[in-house]
């Protein structure tokens, strides 16, 4: 029997290698992919609690999360498209139209 | 039985976390999303080894099949040449590894805390073969609701990506 | 043999030696239906096709195999390396694992998953990568975008397929591909005839999914060379080969279990047959016919110039002779036994059908340009899919409130579709001519 704790250590050193990839990598691309990285970790560990109490809301909440993934990686490559078209770059720290 | 189901847990994990670290440090970006798709499939075998078969195959067709196509897609249309040779990391590395720790910790300390109940209870023989039923009996009655906004969403994102994405007629 | 193998691994054992016979048997497979390819051409444009290499031809796959495992293996120059090596690994690895949900018959099937349906479907997007790492590897604008194309078609086609593959499925309850020819023999007619919309709907998709004509711009040798396929060589092209051969036979074989009928032989009451009773020549027919073919390849064993042919042609009329031995003798075992091995020859028969209705589309309709592809992907068949799960939801009701007949419920469902397709069709006038033979 795997116990749960080695379920959640692996959930959460995907969570913070996601989280690490978000804050140190300048390329916006590997940010969104470290981003669903994170939604990733999530899942697993609504998997597990699902998986222990016996109940399939755990695993209905993974498909709306999953679903929302879906969602925001098409807008936010919608984005990164239309930023790319504009400037011709997809780094983090070249993307400061904003600044004062 | 047992054995095999923890060989295939070690397999799916260390594969899982090792994709990951080479996600985060590439610097070809489409190596970057090759492992990525090698994480979602190993994410998607611990959701079968924990009997949720259908969120396995939700997990491939939407994630692996329908979401990394559009991340492939677009990197190859945005791949520049130099994006080879730039800096790949920004200089906050050491505030993101400060704050990585501390949420480590704190996750540790939680499941510190709450030791004495995690508890998976016995697996079945076999995947029961009622788990698509229950998933849909749960999602079409109780979750109605969240479903119907679920495809408003995606309805809002599919008409925003499009307009995005189109070219500007100068 | 139950004490020889310890009982930990006797589940196991099975599945593994059928999979071992699938990946044996498939290279071999997909050659002849390349030569049965290139002799179906030839008869359709009034020729006779390879005929050097063996008797008619016959030894022709295994000479294309040596010359093409002999090639040199070019990789160009600025190409990424890793990924060149994977692609056509992806691609090969995908199409050889969704044969491990396909029934072949009863009793020959790896595993009988509860999703079996949606995992073949799973494996089938997944082989989308091997198309486009290897078109983005080869470092070529021609083979990027051959690749980019043929995934955004592969992409599209396959929501109409699904979308065909649910209405089905709402007739059969259930994902297991055992269930839905279950339920086909239990409604006692073959999902191709009651929801004729879905088969057509299902035909056109898989034709595209497979990048086969008239669908086949981003491989059509005039247009972007070989597409994706340009700066590959020697073996590893014939990895790629052999990916789009074996996923023509898969989904051959999703189509002969999900519309027509699986192993069921083609004849009514299946719950009633009693072997050696009236239908007994139906049951005839699998060994008559494979007794035909040998006899007839012994009747041009003489004929032949050189002996090696006439070898060839003996060994061909002898292994005929024994697969109709084989299923004639099955009549007289017990029903699982004859269930088992004429389901197989049934199956393998329904599957080559399709096949030969593949070729057929092939060699008749020109080819459609890209922007007719995709209008004809989103807008005429994923809104004609759509109306047609709804039809089939609307005949469920009708069963299970007034209790109407299999076949009875679904003629509102064809006919509502139908409408629907003649507006679609109407709708864009200038493009209308130029698509393809669509609603009835």
């Amino acid at each position: 029997m795997i116990p749960v704790d080695y379920y959640l250590f692996l959930s959460l050193a995907l969570f913070t290698i996601g989280v690490i990839g978000v804050l140190t990598r300048r390329n916006v691309i590997i940010m969104l992919m470290s981003i669903e990285l994170i939604l990733n970790a999530v899942n697993i560990n609504l998997m597990v609690f699902s998986r222990m109490w016996g109940s399939v809301d755990g695993q209905v909440f993974a498909i709306f999360i999953i679903t929302d993934a879906a969602a925001e990686a098409a807008v936010g490559l919608g984005i990164i498209l239309a930023f790319f078209h504009n400037r011709e770059t997809v780094l983090a720290d070249e993307m400061d139209i904003m600044k004062w | 039985m047992q054995t095999l189901n923890q060989a295939l847990f070690i397999f799916f994990a260390v594969l899982a976390v090792v994709s990951a670290i080479l996600l985060v440090t590439r610097r070809n970006i489409v190596h970057g999303a090759v492992f990525l798709i090698t994480t979602l499939l190993s994410t998607a075998g611990i959701f079968l080894l924990l009997e949720a078969e259908f969120l396995f195959i939700v997990q491939v067709i939407l994630y692996v099949g329908g979401i990394m196509v559009l991340f492939v897609f677009v990197i190859m249309l945005v791949n520049l040449d130099d994006s080879m040779r730039q800096v790949q990391f920004n200089r906050q590395w050491f505030v993101a590894g400060a704050l990585a720790l501390v949420l480590a910790a704190q996750f540790l300390f939680a499941i510190w805390a709450g030791r004495g109940a995690l508890r998976l209870p016995a697996m079945a023989g076999e995947i029961s073969p009622k788990n698509t039923e229950a998933v849909a009996d749960a999602l079409f009655s109780h979750y109605m609701l969240p479903f119907e906004i679920a495809s408003i969403l995606l309805l809002v994102a599919m008409i925003g990506a499009v307009v995005m994405a189109k070219r500007r007629v100068e | 043999m139950g004490h020889l193998i310890p009982p930990s691994i006797l589940p196991y054992v099975l599945p593994v030696l059928y999979a071992v016979v699938i990946v044996a048997v498939l290279p071999l497979l997909a050659g002849y239906i390349v030569l049965m390819e290139r002799k179906v051409m030839a008869d359709m444009q009034a020729r006779l096709g390879p005929m050097r290499v063996g008797p008619h031809g016959l030894l022709q796959p295994i000479a294309d195999a040596v010359k093409l495992l002999l090639k040199e293996d070019i990789i160009p120059d600025k190409a990424d390396k890793l990924m060149f090596w994977f692609a056509p690994l992806v691609s090969v690895t995908m199409a050889l694992l969704a044969y491990s949900a396909l029934a072949i018959g009863p009793a020959f099937q790896i595993a009988d998953l509860n999703i079996g349906l949606l995992f073949i479907l799973a494996i089938s997007s997944l082989g989308i990568y091997g198309i486009v790492l290897g078109g983005w590897a080869s470092n070529s604008h021609y083979s990027l975008l051959g690749a980019l194309r043929s995934a955004a078609q592969l992409v599209s086609y396959e929501t109409a397929a699904g979308l065909a593959l649910i209405s089905v499925l709402l007739l059969a309850g259930s994902l297991s591909m055992k269930d839905i020819v279950q339920a086909q023999s239990d409604q006692g007619v073959w999902f191709a005839f009651s929801v004729p919309f879905g088969f057509f709907i299902y035909l056109v998709g898989s034709i595209a999914e497979t990048n086969r004509a008239p669908f086949d711009l981003p491989e059509a040798e005039s247009e972007l060379v070989a597409g994706y396929m340009t700066e590959y060589s020697g073996f590893r092209w014939s990895l790629y080969f052999l990916a789009e051969y074996a996923n023509m036979i898969i989904v051959a074989g999703i189509a002969t279990t999900l519309f027509l009928g699986g192993w069921l032989r083609p004849g009514a009451r299946y719950h009633e047959h009693i072997p050696g009773t009236a239908i007994e020549w139906l049951d005839a027919l699998p060994a008559l016919l494979t007794l035909g073919v040998a006899l007839y390849s012994l009747s041009l064993a003489p004929k032949q110039p050189v002996k090696i042919q006439k070898i060839v042609m003996l060994l061909v009329a002898a292994l005929c002779l024994m697969v109709a031995g084989v299923l004639a003798g099955a009549l007289f075992a017990p029903p699982a036994v004859l269930q088992g091995i004429h389901g197989a020859f049934w199956f393998m028969a329904k599957v080559f059908a399709y096949i030969y209705a593949f070729l057929w589309i092939r060699f008749t309709f020109p080819r459609y340009r890209f922007d007719q592809l995709m209008r004809l992907g989103w807008r005429f068949l994923i809104p004609l899919a759509l109306v047609n799960v709804i039809g089939v939801g609307v005949a469920i009701v009708l069963r299970q409130q007034w209790a109407w007949g299999p076949i009875v419920s679904l003629i509102p469902t064809t006919l509502g579709t139908l409408g629907v397709a003649m507006l679609l069709a109407k709708d864009d006038a200038p493009v209308a001519e130029a698509q393809t033979a669509d609603g009835e």
